[in-house]
């Protein structure tokens, strides 16, 4: 039941803050929902990268399992989004053809696995920094 | 309706039950195929690809509202997840499986716009013209 709560509240947050996030990247930047899109999961990965590589094993942030749900399963899960960046492949699908669109939703998951790979890098250099502290050095 | 801040309640409330729909629907296959392939990711990801294409043809096209907030980006906005993609794409490279990556990352790309294009053409078929 705690779980379900935890998980349950994670996503809450987490789509609200893509809602506001999308709302303030395509009203007052300008930008256009795609790009608004893109950022949005970008920052998603790459958090989910960073939390991971702390949290995970061997990371020097000691959460139970509750926490570590409610973060990467809800708040990151409901930041970001492949259900709206589905149809905006097909909305460039139908305007532009199948191969453009394919193309571009290929390298929006690249750039989306590299943002992730970037979190973790970055994880594994604090954790250098910062061994955690009941388990011997290696 | 049409200002971000109305919606945000129904969009809360959406996203909350897609997580958990993803959480549960997630576990299941992954328990079910029982491999160290995200399968379970994938699953939510397509099936949330057709249930968007379809809810796209069928929420009358009068721009954000309650009913656009809390179904298409709340609650399959709060079941599909491009982040825990990512991570269990970048876990399958980590662990010396470059061709299960690829795969992961095609099958998402092409499976999720394909289910999408055939959630909205079954759509439109069924709305009487």
């Amino acid at each position: 039941m705690r779980l379900h709560l935890a998980i349950a509240a994670g996503t809450a947050l987490g789509g609200t803050l893509r809602h506001l996030t999308d709302a303030l990247a395509t009203g007052p930047l300008g930008l256009s929902p795609q790009a608004a899109t893109l950022g949005i999961n970008l920052l998603g990965s790459l958090l989910i990268g960073l939390f991971a590589g702390l949290a995970g094993p061997g990371g020097c942030l000691r959460v139970g399992t509750t926490l570590y749900q409610a973060v990467v399963t809800g708040l990151l899960g409901g930041l970001t989004t492949f259900s709206l960046l589905s149809l905006q492949s097909l909305a460039g699908a139908l305007e532009t053809g199948p191969l453009p669109a394919l193309a571009g939703l290929l390298l929006h998951l690249l750039a989306a696995v590299a943002a992730a790979a970037l979190g973790h890098a970055t994880a594994t250099r604090v954790n250098r920094l910062r061994p955690p502290h009941h388990q011997p050095p290696d | 309706m049409n200002d971000p801040w109305t919606q945000l309640p129904w969009l809360a409330l959406g996203s909350a039950l897609g997580g958990l729909a993803r959480f549960h629907a997630g576990g299941w296959i992954t328990r079910l195929t029982g491999s160290g392939f995200p399968w379970g990711t994938l699953a939510v990801n397509v099936s949330g690809g057709l249930a968007a294409g379809m809810a796209w043809a069928l929420l009358p096209d009068t721009g954000p509202g309650a009913l656009e907030a809390l179904l298409l980006s709340g609650l399959l906005g709060g079941y599909t997840t491009v982040s825990s993609f990512s991570l269990q794409t970048l876990t399958l490279l980590r662990q010396g499986h470059p061709i299960q990556a690829l795969a992961n990352l095609t099958a998402s790309a092409l499976l999720c716009l394909g289910a999408a294009a055939l959630g909205y053409w079954l759509a439109v078929q069924g709305i009487p013209a």
